[in-house]
């Protein structure tokens, strides 16, 4: 962007200094949530534009979905098992190994497995994602799409949202299951709790709200990683103080990846708060 | 949309007026564009040059939408383009190509799709006859046999050749080209000028080529339209440039073109 | 090779979603309770009680212990009655002169159906409405019965 002409401008009174940092950051704040804002609300409505990319939604879900499976299957494994040990030492404590079964899938399947699911995939395919379209937008790939008339977010945003909120919630399901015969391994396995109770314990305490409560939040972490992933990419240019080039791209990817780390655990409690 | 302006005669493309454009916060703002106004010919080749910094690059994505300007009218064939809608826009960008600074090539797309990509999202083309079309303007663009590389796996004058076909897809009537010579070597950065020119003169479309490549560009030129601190001073012809009085364009003039008397005859074709 | 590489993404991409499918479904059939696919083996009976206080939707339905069904949904009929569907196993036959009973398990425990089995022939057909019934024994009432001695 050319910039050399300076516009001559009075200089403030100091002390009205602090006020203008701060309104402008303020200011800033504002237009930057603004302009996610509309992209989260592009996004969706490409996904109903047509024609439909069936193609790049496959592989999409190809690279958000299956490409995540080993990742979420040793992620599982051992976060299930470490929650069967520890679970069984509190338990054993009052001779409760029974409640082994409830405590591991209960954990799982409303907290662990939509939380620790929705941090890989960001670390995996959401910093991926960000740094893919970050590139295409600084290489003019996205300007040229829209010199060619096609709509940006129908052919490159929307398939990604589309495929990470499929993928998500079935990689979750995928981590719970895993998850709970990691529990099972380590409990009934290494521990010698009676299998029959750690099955039956585990029917019996987990009711559809829990399993309802587990996919909603898988949901909506699907969709504020993808959101906050593909949009800081898609915004690269806009962010104060990323700076240019390819240091710009690395930097906002790393913020993509803290920021949609950090909010996926907030909306993890404001979720719980709401709907247990 | 704005009617035509009196002045408006049908063979300008293109016309600035009194545009204003800057960038950066309040407190130190940049003026980049100031009430510039020219106008651009139809069907002929027009360079935009400037040194760097001197929004070149933004009257180009002016022309395009991608950018909206301060104050003034931006219009295409009679239209001010800040003032069409999103779906205005869209279909007004349908009748430009646009060859981007570095190309611009998608990196997971090869060579035949980046070019077959208009095709077959703005066409309803069988993929026979985009394969045809698409494997005819490889050939124009000597391209033939590197359909299936990625453009990571093409030289610089190459990615620039593939933009351009991909640019010419949809047979647009005005094609702008963003320094499409930066990061060439001289030789192949003449190659790609001769093959610009010979393309304009067989599909006789409006050219803007935005260059800081001085004076090189300025041999396929038939207007030069020379942007400086935010003034814009038009030419027909190079000698102009060099006979200028106005002291910051013989400033301009020496500084870029100080070989420009030394150089072959030869090269200054028209 | 083109073909291999697209038919090759595609197998993939099914594989993944099957594999989600299939933990999903397990999920939802293993651990939760899907009524239009668990209503297929089991069938619904009502009871109608005086006070069902304590029981929940989804606690169990026992039959000398074991158990047979859930508590579906609770509401208040006409008669101001509490009014509980029973989804119990197809495979138990329950006779007319049978007694739905509201336990606990433990003085504290979670409150359940206890379904006391008759001996008649006849049997209650699914939709029918059991109004032999013994109400949630009212614990505060009856420590002050004991408190204040009224006993008997």
């Amino acid at each position: 962007m050319a910039e050399t002409t300076i516009t001559p401008e009075e200089e403030p009174p100091a002390l009205a200094l602090p006020f203008i940092f701060l309104g402008d950051h303020v200011l800033y704040i504002l237009t930057d949530l603004g302009r996610m804002g509309i992209f989260l609300f592009s996004a969706l409505v490409g996904i109903f534009r047509r024609p439909f990319r069936f193609r790049e939604l496959l592989k999409q879900l190809n690279f958000i979905g299956a490409g995540s499976l080993a990742v979420i299957f040793f992620t599982a494994l051992s976060s299930g098992m470490v929650l069967g040990l520890q679970g069984y030492y509190s338990l054993h404590k009052f001779g409760a190994e029974g409640m082994l079964g409830s405590a591991v899938s209960l954990t799982l399947i409303m907290e662990l497995g939509p939380i620790l699911t929705a941090l890989m995939v960001t670390g995996r395919a959401g910093s991926a994602m960000c740094a893919e379209i970050g590139i295409m937008r600084i290489s003019e790939q996205i300007d040229a799409l829209e010199c060619m008339a096609i709509d940006p977010f129908r052919y490159l945003i929307s398939p990604k949202f589309l495929a990470a909120l499929i993928s998500v919630p079935l990689l979750t399901a995928v981590f719970d299951i895993v998850g709970i015969f990691g529990g099972y391994l380590a409990g009934v396995g290494l521990m010698g709790v009676n299998s029959g109770s750690f099955l039956s314990g585990m029917q019996q305490s987990v009711t559809n709200h829990d399993i309802r409560l587990g996919v909603i939040k898988s949901i909506v972490f699907a969709l504020l990683l993808v959101w906050i992933c593909a949009g800081r990419g898609y915004l690269v240019q806009q962010i104060r103080g990323a700076g240019f080039g390819a240091e710009s791209v690395s930097r906002v990817t790393t913020q993509a990846v803290v920021l949609s780390s950090i909010s996926v655990l907030i909306f993890d409690y404001l979720l719980t708060a709401v709907l247990l | 949309m704005t009617p035509s302006t009196p002045e408006n005669t049908p063979d300008i493309a293109i016309e600035f007026d009194r545009v204003s454009k800057s960038f950066g916060q309040r407190n130190k703002k940049h003026r980049v564009l100031n009430e510039i106004s020219f106008t651009i010919p139809r069907g002929l080749t027009t360079v935009i040059a400037g040194g760097s910094g001197q929004g070149k690059s933004v009257t180009l994505k002016l022309i395009l939408g991608l950018l909206y300007p301060d104050s003034g009218r931006v219009l295409v064939d009679g239209i001010n383009v800040p003032s069409l809608n999103k779906r205005e826009l869209l279909k007004l960008r349908t009748r430009f190509g646009v060859l981007f600074q570095g190309s611009a090539l998608f990196d997971s797309l090869t060579v035949f799709e980046n070019i077959a990509l208009p095709l077959r999202e703005r066409t309803k083309m069988s993929e026979d006859e985009i394969r045809s079309r698409v494997m005819a303007t490889l050939d124009q663009l000597e391209l033939s046999g590197h359909e299936d590389k990625f453009p990571a796996q093409l030289s610089g004058g190459m990615k620039k050749r593939v933009g351009l076909a991909r640019a010419l897809q949809l047979e647009p009537e005005i094609v702008l080209f963003d320094e499409p010579t930066t990061g060439l070597d001289p030789v192949m950065t003449r190659e790609i000028y001769q093959l610009f020119d010979s393309m304009q003169k067989r599909l006789g479309y409006t050219a803007v080529i935005v260059s800081h490549d001085i004076p090189g560009v300025f041999d396929i030129a038939d207007q030069i339209i020379l942007l400086n601190k935010g003034e814009v001073d038009v030419f027909t012809d190079v000698n102009e440039i060099i006979h200028s009085t106005k002291p910051y364009i013989r400033e301009f003039a020496e500084m870029t073109m100080g070989d420009l008397f030394t150089r072959p005859e030869k090269e200054k074709c028209h | 090779m083109s073909l291999m590489k697209h038919t090759r993404l595609e197998f993939i991409v099914g594989v993944f979603l099957v594999l989600g499918l299939l933990s999903f479904g397990w999920l939802a059939l293993n651990l939760g309770e899907v009524p239009w696919l668990s209503s297929s083996h089991r069938y619904i009976i009502y009871a109608e009680f005086d006070n069902i206080s304590g029981v929940k939707s989804g606690a169990d339905v026992q039959v000398a212990g074991v158990v047979v069904g859930k508590v579906g949904n609770i509401t208040l009929t006409e008669d101001d009655l509490a009014r509980a569907a029973l989804q119990v196993d197809k495979s138990l036959a329950i006779p007319v002169d049978s007694i739905a009973s509201v336990k606990s398990q433990g003085i504290i425990g979670d409150k359940f159906i206890q379904l006391t089995l008759g001996g008649d022939d006849e049997l209650y057909k699914p939709g029918a409405t059991i109004t032999d019934t013994e109400s949630s024994v009212d614990l505060e009432s009856l420590i002050s019965k004991f408190a204040f001695g009224k006993v008997k």
